[in-house]
């Protein structure tokens, strides 16, 4: 069995487009995992991601890391961001404008590791880039800086916000690939917040739905969003006759595989 | 031209560049704090700095004419434990521009700050790194153009004060008279010639400081286009 690396249980208010909202979140993730933060926009995901990172201080919880304490409200315990071991990479790349590539990758290092600077600059194709400052590349390129930057501080845990939703879908399959080597090369326990259920199967282990401040559902991804292993065995497709409150009136493809009767329940996923 | 031209402009400038200095150093921290605190009464040092802005120079020198003269408590306790008077001194006229100039060199700064995007700071937090490593290795880095404009404000609008200079320095040569000022006196003696020389270097000046600043603000646009 593995050993849980992130234990946390978060709760916040936090103001969204749809009003105030209160996150309550339990995570337990285990040491090199890899899982996914999914749910529709404003739910809260990169506030958790913030939380986390130390980059927003929760209303009350705690956030365990090993034996480490890094928030604990009963305590007063809120370690400072600079000193957890994290690898942050943001959604619009927060790359430095006045750094080069390499610049960015020594920046982030407490001592200067030239052999691990190398190897991201590989792993990331980077090494004819590593001259280049951030307005001279292209999306990929920067968002290829912004996870290598990440990962030069060798951080325990690497969160990913959305890194890859401006990209378009050739560099986006390169770049998971990208992220999933590196992953297994430098066994950060991983957290990615992401709207693509491709990439999100291609990737992670498990997925956190979050809705309503809340999380709703977690399991394996393939569970979760086809529903293979719900237990009642089947699958629907059909067209949405009419929206009411409460109440969706679905008319079913002929051939699919189910069987169902009035008063069922059946859980549907909006992405 | 005479040494007291050339002394008249050696007093504008070293107060030109005295100010532009001391207000660059207390610039950026108060800049940072204004930009980036969550202190709410933070306003009230906003609306404190910007007043001299809206405020008459000759309102404001005749306020710190008061506060620096012997017969008030400030300047009293300046002259009694150190020996200071500041009143139509040039340590006074400093003192003076410092004030006058600072919503031109701290409000720059801020607007530089506030243009660069908040993840940039938060980055550089994730990546280990404190407050000041990051101001100094991140945020002043990214905002070239807007010291570069506190700075050349500063200097110029340093060069063409009057009212407050006046008020509190008067117009002693050698010691207080600046070149704005030796304009006006120039002017009352009906040496129009004298008058004319002090102007037309003040217009030089504050011209190519413009192009200056414009200058280094496009090529600095155009460095971050490549």
């Amino acid at each position: 069995m593995e050993e849980n690396l992130i234990d946390l249980h978060l709760i916040k208010d936090i103001h969204t487009i749809e009003g105030k909202i209160k996150l309550d979140i339990n995570l337990d993730i285990p040491e090199y995992g890899f899982v996914t933060l999914f749910g529709k926009s404003g739910v809260g995901k990169t506030t958790i991601l913030r939380m986390i990172s130390g980059l927003t201080k929760p209303d009350s919880g705690y956030i365990k890391v090993g034996t480490e304490n890094w928030f604990n409200s009963n305590n007063e315990i809120n370690v400072k961001a600079q000193e957890r071991n994290i690898g942050f990479v943001f959604q619009d790349y927060a790359l430095f404008p006045n750094m080069t590539v390499e610049e960015h990758l020594y920046y982030a290092q407490k001592q200067r590791d030239v052999k691990h600077v190398n190897e991201l600059l590989d792993i990331f194709n980077l090494k004819g880039l590593k001259k280049r400052k951030p307005d001279t590349l292209s999306g990929g390129q920067k968002q290829r800086a912004a996870v290598a930057r990440a990962l030069a501080r060798k951080p325990r845990i690497l969160l990913l916000d959305e890194p890859l939703s401006a990209l378009d879908g050739e560099t986006r399959l390169i770049l998971q690939q990208e992220i999933m080597t590196a992953h297994k090369s430098f066994l950060a326990t991983t957290i990615l917040v992401s709207h693509d259920i491709d990439e999100i199967s291609r990737l992670t282990d498990k997925v956190y739905v979050v809705d309503n401040g809340k999380i709703i559902n977690s399991g394996k991804p393939e569970i979760i969003f086809n529903n293979k292993e719900a237990g009642s065995g089947f699958s629907v497709n059909g067209k949405i006759i009419s929206v009411r409150e409460n109440e969706l009136t679905i008319n079913i493809n002929e051939g699919g595989n189910h069987n169902l009767r009035n008063e069922d329940t059946v859980k549907i996923f909006h992405y | 031209m005479d040494k007291l031209f050339f002394q008249t402009f050696e007093i504008s400038i070293k107060l030109a560049l005295l100010t532009t200095i001391i207000l660059f150093i207390i610039g950026i921290p108060t800049a940072y704090f204004l930009n980036y605190s969550k202190f709410r009464l933070k306003i009230i040092l906003q609306a404190f700095i910007s007043m001299p802005l809206v405020l008459p120079p000759s309102v404001l020198g005749f306020y710190l004419l008061l506060a620096f003269s012997p017969n008030y408590w400030f300047g009293d306790f300046l002259a009694r434990f150190f020996d200071i008077r500041l009143a139509f001194t040039f340590t006074g006229i400093l003192a003076g521009s410092l004030i006058y100039n600072l919503p031109f060199m701290v409000n720059s700064l801020q607007t530089g700050f506030s243009n660069l995007p908040q993840s940039l700071k938060d980055a550089s937090y994730t990546l280990g790194k404190t407050r000041i490593t990051t101001l100094i290795k991140v945020l002043l880095p990214n905002i070239k153009p807007a010291i570069l404009t506190g700075i050349c404000l500063t200097f110029a609008h340093t060069i063409g004060e009057f009212g407050v200079i006046l008020m509190i320095g008067g117009n002693i040569p050698g010691r207080t008279r600046v070149a704005s000022i030796a304009v006006y006196d120039e002017v009352q003696s009906l040496n129009f010639s004298m008058a004319h020389k002090y102007s037309f270097f003040l217009f030089l000046f504050s011209f190519i400081i413009l192009v200056f600043i414009y200058g280094i603000n496009k090529e600095f646009l155009k460095w971050k286009k490549i």
